[in-house]
Order: C-alpha cells, then sequence, then structure tokens
C-alpha cells in the first residue's frame, strides 16, 4: 500500500502533466458546448446580445424548407460518397500491397493527393470540371460521351464533388495497406492447402481480417463527411438551385453570415446529435460483421 | 497483393503477373497524378492557352511568368499571405507537440486519482465535430476580443485542444518501460525532468508524426481563418487563394502557380519526413491488425 503522503504526491503531479488540458478542456470544449446548449435557446443577432425565445428556433428548424435540403444533400453525399470512398481505398491498398520493386514510388504517388490543401484541390477540380474548357469533358470526349456542366448541373453537382473526395482516399488507403501487412501469411497458406484460390482467399482471409479497419474507415469517413464544407462554399456556394447547400454551409450561413447565432447553435447540436446516433448504431452494427481477433 | 501471393509459379507465370502488377500499379499512379500534373501544367502554360479546348496537356512554350504575377498581384500581398501561414503553423505546431507530450506523459506514466475518468473525457472530445466548437468558439473569441487577430488560430493549440494527438503521444509513452523513470527518481530527477531529458529524447518517432500532422492541418486550414480574421493583412495562403477568383473571371494559371506554391513546403516536407508519417499512421494503434 501506497502511503496517502505519496498519493498525494502523485495527484498534485498528475494533476500539474494535463492541467494544460483540463483547462483548454473547460475553456475552449466543455464552456462553450455549455454556452451552445443555452444559444440554442435564444434570439442572438451578435451585435446584441442573447435574447431567450424559448423553442422559437425549434419552431423554425421544423418548418425550414432549407434544413431538409441541407439534411437531404449531405446525407446523399455521405451515403454514396463514403462506401465508394473505402472500395476505392481498398482497392489502391491491394494495388500497394503487392510485392513487386519499386512499389514504394508507388506509395507516395498515391498518397500525394492528399496532402494537397483542401482549398488547392477545389480550385484544381472546378477547372477540371469546367464546362467550357475542362480535362473532364476532354477525356468524356474520348468515349464518344458529350461534355458535361458536372459542378453547374443539379443532376450532377454532388456526384461531382463525391468524385474530388474519391481523389483524396489517402489516409484510409494507408490504414488498410497497414492492416494488409498485418494479415499473417500463415492464413493464407492454411487457405491455400484447402484448395482456396485468389478471390476465395480474398473474401475469406482477406476481407474478414481487416473487417475492424472498415469499420474504422467507415466511422472516421462519415464523421468527416458529415461535415463536408469547403468545396460547397467555394466551388458551388450551394448551388445550382441549393443542391450543394450542404449541411455546416448551412449552419455556417445563418451563423456568420445572416448573424442568427441562437438558431445556427440549435442547428450545430442537431448535426452533433446525428452524427452521435449515428457512431452509435454503427458501433451496434459493427458486432454483427466485425471480426476481432481473441488475444 | 495479399490474394497474389502463395504458392510457387513457374517462370514465366511469374513474368506475366508481374506485367500485370505493374499495369495495375501505373494504370493507379496515372489516376492519382492526372489531376496533380493538370495542375503544373496549367501553372506554366501561357497566359490565355488555358481555354483552349481540347487543352494541350504540355504547355507550349512554357512561360514562367504565372508565378510572378501570382506573387505580385496588387492588393493580394503573396508574401504577407505566406508569413502568416508561417507564424500560425509554427506557432500552434510547437505548441502542439510540447503541450500534448506533456499531458501525455502525466496520463501515461503519473499513476493519479481520477486519471482513467478524465483519459475517458479525453478519448470522448474525439468524436465531437468542429462545427458545434465553431460558434461557441467566435463568441468566446469575440468577448476576448480576437477576432481579427491570429490568436484564435494558435492560442487554443497550446491548450491540447486536439486530443487526438495526446491520444497518439500516450500509446506512445506507454511502451517506454516505467523502470526508466523510477531510476531517474532514485536518482533524484524530478518529473518534469524525467518527461524532459528522458522520455522526450526517445520519442522522436511519435513526435515526428504528431509534427506532420499538425503542420498539415495548419498550413491548409480554410474555415479558421474564414471565420476569425477579416483584414487582409492577417489572411492565411489557404484563405488568399480565393481571391484569385473574382466574379469578372478566374486567373487559371496564376491561381495553379501560387496552389503549386502553398503546395512545395508541405511536398518537402512529406518526403523528409515520409518514414515518421507512415510510422505514425500505423501507431494509431490499427497497424497490427
Amino acid at each position: 500500500m501506497l502511503g496517502t503522503r505519496t498519493q498525494l504526491r502523485r495527484d498534485v503531479l498528475g494533476y500539474m502533466f494535463i492541467a494544460p488540458w483540463l483547462v483548454g478542456f473547460i475553456v475552449f470544449t466543455a464552456g462553450p458546448m455549455v454556452g451552445l446548449v443555452y444559444l440554442a435557446f435564444t434570439r442572438y443577432p451578435v451585435l446584441s446580445p442573447p435574447t431567450f425565445n424559448g423553442l422559437d428556433n425549434l419552431d423554425r428548424m421544423l418548418g425550414d424548407r432549407f434544413f431538409t435540403i441541407s439534411l437531404w444533400n449531405t446525407a446523399y453525399f455521405t451515403f454514396l460518397g463514403v462506401p465508394a470512398q473505402v472500395v476505392w481505398a481498398l482497392m489502391l491498398a491491394l494495388l500497394l500491397n503487392m510485392r513487386v520493386y519499386g512499389v514504394n514510388i508507388f506509395r507516395t504517388l498515391y498518397y500525394l493527393p492528399t496532402i494537397i490543401p483542401g482549398v488547392a484541390s477545389v480550385f484544381l477540380w472546378m477547372y477540371i470540371f469546367n464546362p467550357d474548357y475542362g480535362l473532364a469533358n476532354y477525356i468524356l470526349s474520348f468515349f464518344g460521351i458529350p461534355g458535361q456542366a458536372w459542378l453547374w448541373d443539379p443532376e450532377l453537382s454532388k456526384p461531382s464533388l463525391i468524385i474530388m473526395e474519391l481523389w483524396r482516399v489517402g489516409t484510409m488507403m494507408v490504414v488498410f495497406l497497414a492492416g494488409l501487412q498485418g494479415v499473417p501469411q500463415s492464413l493464407y497458406d492454411a487457405a491455400a492447402i484447402d484448395g482456396a484460390g485468389r478471390i476465395a482467399q480474398f473474401r475469406h482471409v482477406t476481407v474478414p481480417m481487416i473487417t475492424p479497419l472498415i469499420f474504422f474507415n467507415l466511422v472516421v469517413g462519415i464523421i468527416s463527411s458529415f461535415q463536408i464544407f469547403t468545396a460547397a462554399y467555394i466551388a458551388t456556394q450551394g448551388g445550382p438551385v441549393h443542391t450543394t447547400l450542404f449541411y455546416v454551409l448551412f449552419v455556417y450561413r445563418h451563423a456568420f453570415e445572416n448573424l442568427r447565432m441562437g438558431y445556427a447553435s440549435l442547428l450545430a447540436w442537431v448535426l452533433f446529435f446525428i452524427i452521435l446516433v449515428f457512431t452509435l448504431v454503427q458501433f451496434r452494427m459493427a458486432r454483427i460483421w466485425v471480426f476481432y481477433e481473441v488475444d | 497483393m495479399g490474394v497474389l501471393r502463395g504458392g510457387l509459379r513457374p517462370f514465366s507465370s511469374a513474368l506475366a503477373s508481374n506485367t500485370v502488377r505493374y499495369a495495375l500499379l501505373i494504370l493507379g499512379g496515372v489516376i492519382c497524378f492526372i489531376p496533380l500534373g493538370w495542375m503544373l501544367s496549367t501553372s506554366l502554360k501561357m497566359p490565355g492557352t488555358e481555354f483552349i479546348f481540347p487543352p494541350n496537356l504540355i504547355p507550349r512554350p512554357v512561360v514562367w511568368s504565372n508565378y510572378i504575377d501570382a506573387v505580385t498581384r496588387p492588393g493580394h500581398p503573396f508574401f504577407l499571405y505566406t508569413r502568416n501561414s508561417v507564424v500560425i503553423t509554427l506557432t500552434a505546431t510547437l505548441g502542439t507537440v510540447l503541450t500534448s507530450s506533456f499531458v501525455a506523459f502525466g496520463f501515461a506514466r503519473i499513476r493519479f486519482r481520477g486519471r482513467d475518468f478524465w483519459f475517458i473525457v479525453l478519448l470522448s472530445t474525439l468524436m465531437l465535430p468542429d462545427v458545434v466548437r465553431l460558434i461557441p468558439s467566435f463568441i468566446l473569441f469575440r468577448i476576448l476580443g480576437w477576432i481579427d487577430t491570429l490568436l484564435p488560430l494558435i492560442v487554443p493549440f497550446w491548450f491540447g485542444v486536439n486530443a487526438f494527438y495526446v491520444f497518439l503521444i500516450r500509446q506512445y509513452f506507454r511502451t517506454i518501460p516505467l523502470e526508466l523513470d523510477e531510476a531517474a527518481l532514485m536518482d533524484g530527477a524530478t518529473y518534469v525532468r524525467i518527461y524532459w531529458q528522458v522520455v522526450l529524447p526517445i520519442s522522436g518517432p511519435v513526435l515526428g508524426a504528431v509534427t506532420i500532422f499538425s503542420v498539415l492541418s495548419h498550413w491548409n486550414d480554410f474555415l479558421g481563418s474564414l471565420i476569425y480574421t477579416n483584414s487582409v493583412d492577417l489572411r492565411t495562403l489557404a484563405l488568399g487563394l480565393r481571391f484569385f477568383m473574382s466574379r469578372t473571371g478566374t486567373d487559371w494559371n496564376q491561381l495553379m502557380a501560387a496552389s503549386i506554391l502553398m503546395l512545395a513546403p508541405i511536398l518537402a516536407l512529406f518526403f523528409s519526413m515520409q518514414r515518421y508519417f507512415i510510422r505514425g499512421i500505423h501507431m494509431t494503434g490499427f497497424g497490427g491488425r
């Protein structure tokens, strides 16, 4: 048993070490979060102090057409985009896991797009998707497909942004690659002895072994995809006809352009709960399909 | 590829499958590289030729003037933007590395009461979407009088707001034997000295990884500077880039040249610290699975 005094000394030391984070947590996270709860029930035009208005914001939200539109856009972008990203990242990781000379060069090359600043990447893709002189239409012309308006076509605006995000799946890819390298060769050998071909090995060895990583990438991917902002803010400004009015852009406009901080606070809370629910549901579902090794 | 491993195959078939492997790798590489090559190519094209359709992939003639024009645009002080980005990135990263490692030391190596509780609190902040923090932080900084200064982009990072880094470093610190601390304590060292002189010097890999992640996120940050700064003098590169676009038209050559200039330092960093980077991702605990 430790003496009380020794333990007390440790407590003091421990809290001294975590103090910077603890202060930051209270000032920059917990405090503001509590404030946000209060603001959600107020009218707060920034330039004058907040006044309590009860459930007015909630009422407004439920009747707000753009609330529904932005939710739908975000859901569309997330539930089509993230699975596509996971599949594409896994395909790239499988390529990079091949044992050939010089594969490291390709690993670097495949990762490069991911470190490009988001803003620069958005501009680049605006230029690529340009309806008049863009590269995308040039490539389509090889296949005899007529040029598209891409980001400026209400039907194609969200798919265009999904393509844009597919280009930057490097982080998911590296996570998968690390996982693939961790699959023991002995499992493949055992499967081969049992007569499993390459495709059977992939289905029955590789996929089950990397389900924790598929799960991780899905969870992280969905959380970040729900928060898409920069691309829509810069490239399409929510258009055409609100097809890229994503949720965070919607919140941003209310908070910082229309100066409706109270309403925006409620909207921010709603997003937080949506993300929380989706994450919890995924953890629930993970019990069914994610395979963890028993240590 | 995992599925391609296993079994001995005759030489000729091995050769054929290697050709297929390279073909696939190169195809993927082309897909990844084309947009980037397009950026570079556009930045070197003579102004006016970027509107030609079908486009020329190789600029003819190659001109460098877009780079000069991009950094000397009237009303858009490129070097000032660069300086702001450098100042923010360096000071915020320094804060992140020092604070996160200091806090992580407490969580990893001192057994104090309430430690597990606070660690769970820390982990739960990882799930908090940024947008939830955005509005109340803005109001807080407004009260503090920090709007239209660089402080909101720097100060919070001296208080460990990015819990992910604390978590990452703590995981690494836990792999260092505690006997080192005990021996140092015997010799009369304080915990602060153990942190600074024993643990930090052997934690290069994780500190390197955190440094890279942090530099990238601050250098590329757009939303933060969009919200907290208004003055032209305080714009970062990420924000300044936006002003190459205007209602009257976008100067794509200059925009791409400026993008390349913004990209160059992080590319250099990426290439020089690549091994930390990959190891950092392995360190998140998903490596060995």
